[in-house]
């Protein structure tokens, strides 16, 4: 075989699908593995400036390589099974709760294109119910490893986390509608796109039709430009839409709080009550994955909010992967311009997500936790009534505004 | 009796739980910041900051033997401070000094003297009971080791801890 039909076998449409996919599976396991290891790092860092403290500053430049150091100290400690435990949950407890964080990344758009290709794993049209079907999988992770432990506490940590699903999935499931009924789709990539057309969905206000390019054309028109694309973007129905979205978006990222068990709904793991909650009998890795499990659960979680009220990988101003100047320079060649500008999509996508993960840290920090009853009240009294209520406030906008 | 707590009446606002929640996420975002540009104070960083300079003169670091100007060992091993030791960090077995010897005046001295760095409290009972002001608390307090043995500070140790301590008992003067 010769050059040109190794390359026709690898450009194969079913090949080229296979490889392409595994490249970008590797290579988003491989950002959020990281993003896993230095969210640790940050949670512990951001909570210590929060109390007045230095936090892990000693590994490295500013502890920097701490976590190497913990996966280290993890990966040489015994795996202990204390007796008396189901052996078999036992033992796949951690990985059902690792895995459902994994699977969700999967319909993620975590970037425009790179040369053409999708920047999603799966752009399956069921994207959102694929998240909230596998999402809630990993409370059998919690649950399995609290019963199978034979341990008072992981049993109430157990016990707590499948409490804290029935009143907070509802509201979880309920506060998306709205986000369906303005853009029609349940796919992922096309949210994002709906997004990159007409203006994040928590944004009231947006600069339609902005161009760069025709900014520079023209550079002292800038100001009527502006005023004319925010006018443009501007639309009564947009406006009034934008209530019911904020709502919807406040009570989805309160409910991923309590999906991710984070404080102040971390019922489950309650450290100062339970011990450690459902993983008071794991070690080692056992105790490494639920750790992971969790975290990754975070990373996803935000990815999840990015894609649906954030704009997923748009920026205003900054083109997608198919731009063909990189600012205007002339020796970037069209091909490459657009896989810069792709790298720029992906890029945006993940610093919203830290962004978004520094939020959840910051949160954790403030707010103490809720009581068991607190939280069955405030999901099934108050925000199951709001999502239902921004549904029909959703309805009558999208009927009665043209 | 049962005592009925009050609970205040929340107004509309303060039941909505957000403007509270955004209250707390500002004061942790202060403390946050005051910490980023280095204005909280924090606690000494152990190992590069260290207090010895100010450590102050009543400290009470590990307990010594000293020697006296002329180069006496001044512990006349009559183990009172084996005795008052509340933790029995002290072991002392005494010997005594042969008549020709230089000091064969003070007749006993300690053949051996151990303490114990691992049951030892710092009380600084032994400095305070011993008649010949000869065991003092000096300001080492970085005694480790990496054997339970090596935590025992043996006669030579703690003479080398200690060091030489003038005046004060005078009676053991070749004069007197
Ligand atoms: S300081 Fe207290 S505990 Fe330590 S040797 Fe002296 S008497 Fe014993
Ligand atoms: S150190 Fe003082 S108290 Fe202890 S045996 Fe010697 S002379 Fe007596």
């Amino acid at each position: 075989m010769d050059c040109t039909q190794i390359y026709q076998i690898v450009m194969m449409p079913e090949v080229f699908l296979v490889w392409t996919s595994l490249a970008k599976i590797l290579g988003l396991l491989g950002i959020v593995l990281g993003l896993v290891s230095y969210t640790v790092y940050a949670e512990r860092r951001v909570s210590a400036f929060i109390q007045d403290r230095l936090g892990p500053n000693r590994v490295g430049p500013q502890g920097l390589i701490q976590p190497i150091a913990d996966a280290f100290k993890l990966v040489l400690k015994e795996n202990f099974m204390p007796a008396g435990v189901n052996k078999f949950f036992y033992y796949i407890a951690p990985k059902l709760s690792m895995i459902p964080a994994i699977l969700v990344l999967a319909v993620l758009p975590f970037g425009s294109t790179l040369l053409g290709v999708p920047m999603v794993i799966a752009g399956i049209d069921i994207g959102v119910l694929w998240v909230f079907a596998v999402s809630s999988l990993g409370v059998y992770g919690i649950v399995l490893a609290g019963w199978a432990s034979n341990s008072k506490y992981s049993f109430l940590g157990g016990i707590r986390s499948s409490s804290q699903m029935i009143s907070y999935e509802l509201s979880l499931g309920l506060s998306v509608i709205p986000v369906f009924m303005v853009v029609g789709t349940l796919n992922l990539p096309e949210i994002v796109l709906y997004q990159v057309k007409n203006g994040w969905l928590i944004a009231p206000f947006w600069p339609q039709g902005f161009d760069l390019a025709k900014l520079a054309e023209n550079p002292g028109g800038a100001w009527e430009m502006v005023v004319a694309s925010f006018a443009a973007g501007f639309s009564l129905q947009k406006l009034l839409l934008w209530v019911p979205l904020f709502l919807s978006f406040i009570v989805f990222l309160v409910s991923i709080f309590a999906e991710t068990n984070r404080a102040p709904f971390d019922l489950p793991e309650a450290e100062q009550e339970l011990v450690a909650g459902y993983h008071t009998e794991y070690s080692s890795m056992g105790f490494a994955l639920f750790f992971l499990g969790e975290y990754a659960a975070m990373i996803a979680a935000s990815g999840v909010i990015v894609t649906l009220f954030l704009g997923g990988w748009s920026l205003p101003l900054v083109p997608d992967g198919s731009a063909e100047s990189f600012f205007g320079l002339s020796f970037v060649p069209g091909w490459l311009a657009g896989v810069l500008w792709g790298f720029v999509n992906i890029g945006v996508f993940f610093g919203k997500v830290i962004a978004l993960l520094l939020f959840m840290i910051w949160v954790r920090w403030t707010v103490p936790r809720f009581r068991y009853d607190q939280l069955m009240k405030l999901g099934w009294y108050f925000f199951f009534e709001l999502a239902l209520f921004n549904i029909l406030l959703t309805a009558l906008v999208l009927i009665f505004v043209p | 009796m049962a005592i009925v707590v009050k609970r205040a009446k929340l107004s509309l606002l303060e039941k909505l739980y957000f403007p509270a929640l955004i209250g707390g996420l500002l004061i942790t975002i202060r403390h946050f910041k005051n910490m980023f540009f280095g204005k909280t104070k924090v606690t000494m960083q152990y190992p590069e900051e260290r207090w010895d300079e100010h450590l102050p003169p009543h400290y009470r670091g590990a307990p010594t033997l000293v020697t006296d100007e002329v180069g006496r060992e001044r512990c006349v091993a009559c183990q009172l401070c084996e005795f008052i030791c509340p933790s029995r960090a002290i072991t002392i077995h005494p010997e005594e000094i042969p008549a020709h010897e230089k000091w064969g005046k003070v007749e006993k001295r300690p053949k051996t003297f151990e303490i114990d760095m691992v049951r030892c409290i710092y009380c600084g009972m032994c400095q305070e009971v011993c008649p010949e002001q000869a065991i003092f608390l000096r300001k080492d307090y970085l005694v480790i080791g990496y054997s339970r043995k090596e935590m025992v500070h043996d006669k030579a140790r703690l003479y080398e801890l200690g060091g030489v301590m003038d005046g004060l008992v005078l009676k053991w003067n070749e004069k007197k």
